[in-house]
């Protein structure tokens, strides 16, 4: 297991154990922004070397994924959970979106491991963030579409602070090109694993707080969100075969299928879609999946790329 | 020392309301608020600001009664069926009653 896994563990444990461990709020907020600016900024740079022809079909074909994933995940949700139509639309949300935070960890495995991948690939996450959150608010507001402040919404998404610092950090690192970047590699590059490792500890703290709110919403969920992030990473890693990824890319992008949101969705849908209860979709994603594709699920979708892969 | 009666509202609400709520106040004739960071736990679970979905908020308005009354009236319509909330007015008294 990479350590910065082993960070999360810690955190895990500790707020199990009911220790008195806690991260500042300010350090959670500055450490998110820096891994969000840091991954954009990154993927910048290496964006800048590869000509939109290359880039452009695979980021549309991804797209279509973002859109397709919270269709799939609904009728399930719906059917086979007995939730109802905002609870199914708003979890459908958080699954058809993506977590930034389970892209990094992705990144430090195949680095680690030295398998090479498609460096752009945080335009993806970027990508990734919005189709599945407006997909389920869609799903949810079907019959009363009119009653939705698109505007205020399209705000909300688009300069949430996730998009906004990815898509940033991607204008910056392509604008300023490597040379322009080496002077901050130091804090945006070298430190960026250890940083990585701090926020784990203090998400293996907030997962472990969200578990009480599974206790009320049962199997069905727990089943959900470790289920579903499986299926999503094999459709995830079916088109990244088929797009023309590399063995790193393919895993990376099922990852990225097989993520659930908990910075945009969250927040997108708190507004969106009031009438559903949060502790459900955000219970499943930072409780479940989170834990789930950090420790077992990433190295699996490994597996599930090499397999397609031959 | 000569003080004026005015009311003083305090809304505790999740941080996702914020930018609501400072929309709303305004329409309903408030002239201010202060916003401060809090936690706490209620009927709907532990607010304990670990992280942006569960960060809550408190804010005060100090106001005319008829406003206080107009803006209760519009947050419990709109917020309180799905968000966790804490609403409660008391009598204050202020020094400089026009800048309320």
């Amino acid at each position: 297991m990479d350590p910065v896994v082993l960070f999360f563990v810690l955190g895990l444990a500790a707020r199990l154990a009911k220790s008195d461990l806690r991260l500042p709020e300010a350090l959670y907020e500055t450490l998110s922004i820096y891994l969000l600016l840091a991954i954009g900024l990154k993927g910048g740079v290496e964006l800048a070397k590869h000509p939109i022809s290359t880039v452009a079909p695979q980021a549309m074909a991804i797209v279509v994924m973002g859109l397709l994933l919270p269709l799939l995940a609904y009728p399930i949700l719906r059917f086979f959970g007995k939730l109802n139509n905002f609870d199914a639309a708003a979890i459908a949300a958080h699954y058809g979106s993506v977590s930034v935070v389970t892209f990094a960890v992705g990144l430090a495995f195949v680095a680690k491991r030295g398998i090479a991948y498609e460096e752009y690939m945080p335009l993806f996450v970027a990508l990734l963030e919005v189709p599945g959150i407006v997909v389920g608010i869609l799903l949810a507001r079907l019959h009363t579409l009119k009653t939705v402040r698109w505007g205020e919404l399209a705000h909300e998404i688009i300069f949430g602070k996730s998009v906004v610092l990815l898509v940033g950090g991607l204008c910056i690192g392509w604008l300023a090109g490597p040379q322009g970047i080496d002077p901050m590699r130091g804090l945006f590059f070298d430190l960026f694993k250890g940083v990585l490792a701090l926020f784990l500890l203090e998400m293996g703290l907030v997962a472990a707080s969200r578990l009480s709110d599974l206790k009320r919403s049962g199997l069905f969920l727990i089943g959900f969100g470790i289920l579903i992030p499986v299926v999503f990473s094999i459709i995830g890693a079916t088109l990244g075969t088929a797009i023309g990824l590399s063995l790193g890319g393919t895993t990376l992008l099922a990852v990225l299928a097989a993520s659930a949101s908990y910075i945009a969705a969250p927040a997108a849908i708190r507004i969106a879609i009031p009438e559903a209860n949060p502790s459900l979709s955000i219970g499943a994603a930072l409780g479940i999946t989170f834990p789930f594709n950090l420790t077992l699920g990433i190295p699996l979708y490994f597996e599930i790329a090499k397999m397609l892969h031959k | 020392m000569n003080t004026h009666p005015k009311q003083l509202l305090v809304i505790i609400g999740e941080a996702t309301l914020e930018k609501f709520l400072v929309r709303d106040i305004k329409v309903f004739g408030a002239h201010g608020y202060t916003i401060t960071d809090v936690r706490g736990g209620g009927e709907h679970g532990t607010r304990d600001a670990e992280w942006e979905g569960s960060r809550s908020i408190r804010m005060e308005v100090v106001c005319e009664e008829t406003v206080a009354e107009r803006i209760v009236e519009h947050v419990i319509a709109h917020y309180a069926k799905n968000f966790s909330l804490s609403l409660y007015v008391s009598n204050v008294g202020v020094i400089r009653k026009d800048k309320y």
